[in-house]
C-alpha cells in the first residue's frame, strides 16, 4: 500500500478528533477526541517510519502512547473529582480553577 | 485505548450527556474549521515533494520492527527518553491517585463495622479510617440551572 494512504487516513482521523474537541462539551468525550488526534499522529509517525525504513518513528510513537496514558490517568482523575464535587460535567461551565 | 473502555463505562447508555454540544454558531464554525484542516492536510500530503510517499517504502530487512529491534533501540539509542517516560508515568499515577482519592472521610456504617481483627490489633490502626484521615466536609457547590 502506498504510504500516502496512511497519511490520508491519519489526516482524516486528526480532523475528526479536532472537530470533536471543538464541538463536544463533556470532558470525557473531549479527552476521547484528543486520544483520536494523538493516534492519528502515531499513524503518521509509523507511516513515515515505514517509508524511511527507520525504526526511530516507532519509538516516538511508543513515547507518544506513554504520554497519552499519563494524560488519560490525570484526566480521568479530574473527571472523578468533578463527579465527587457534584460540579457540572461541562467544559464550558468549568472555567474557574478555584474550587 | 484504555480510555475508550472507561468512557463507554462512564457514559454508556446516556446518549443525552454525550450529545450535549455547543451552540449552533460554534458548531458550524468547528465543522468548517475541521473541513478546512482536512483540505489543507490533503494538499500538504498530495503536494509534498517527498518522493517516497507514492512508493511502498524502503526495502526492509526482516529485523525491522521486531520486538527485539524496538527493545534494542529503547535501551541503547533512546535510553534517556525511556527513563523520562517512566518518571512521567510515575508522576501521572501519583497525580491520578491524589486527584481521585476520597476526601470526605468514610460513611458512618463503614467506620463502625467490627471484625475479628479489631479485637486483636491496636485500636485505629489498619483501617480505611486511618488511611483517609478524619472526616471533614467539603463545601458542596450546587449545580447551577
Amino acid at each position: 500500500v502506498n504510504i500516502g494512504w496512511y497519511l490520508a487516513l491519519s489526516a482524516l482521523l486528526f480532523c475528526t478528533g479536532a472537530a470533536g474537541v471543538l464541538t463536544r462539551r463533556n470532558p470525557l468525550v473531549v479527552l476521547l477526541c484528543l486520544e483520536l488526534m494523538l493516534n492519528a499522529a502515531n499513524l503518521a509517525l509509523i507511516g513515515f517510519s515505514r517509508m524511511w525504513g527507520n525504526a526511530d518513528g516507532q519509538i516516538f510513537a511508543i513515547i507518544v502512547m506513554v504520554v497519552a496514558a499519563c494524560e488519560v490517568a490525570v484526566g480521568l482523575g479530574l473527571v472523578v473529582a468533578i463527579y465527587r464535587r457534584r460540579l457540572p460535567i461541562d467544559v464550558d461551565e468549568l472555567r474557574e480553577l478555584q474550587g | 485505548m484504555v480510555l475508550y473502555v472507561f468512557v463507554v463505562a462512564y457514559i454508556g447508555g446516556t446518549a443525552a450527556a454525550v450529545s450535549a454540544s455547543v451552540g449552533r454558531g460554534a458548531r458550524a464554525a468547528a465543522i468548517l474549521f475541521a473541513g478546512v484542516l482536512t483540505v489543507e492536510l490533503f494538499i500538504a500530503v498530495l503536494g509534498s515533494g517527498l518522493q517516497g510517499i507514492d512508493s511502498e517504502g524502503a526495502g526492509l530487512s526482516t529485523q525491522f520492527g521486531t520486538p527485539g529491534d524496538i527493545g534494542r533501540l529503547l535501551l541503547t539509542k533512546f535510553l534517556l527518553p525511556f527513563e523520562v517516560a517512566s518518571y512521567i508515568l510515575l508522576v501521572a499515577a501519583v497525580g491520578a491517585v491524589l486527584l481521585a482519592r476520597r476526601r470526605g472521610g468514610l460513611p458512618e456504617d463503614e467506620a463502625r463495622r467490627v471484625s475479628f481483627y479489631d479485637v486483636v490489633r491496636p485500636g485505629e490502626t489498619g483501617t480505611m479510617a486511618e488511611a483517609v484521615g478524619p472526616a471533614f466536609s467539603l463545601p458542596v457547590r450546587e449545580r447551577e440551572p
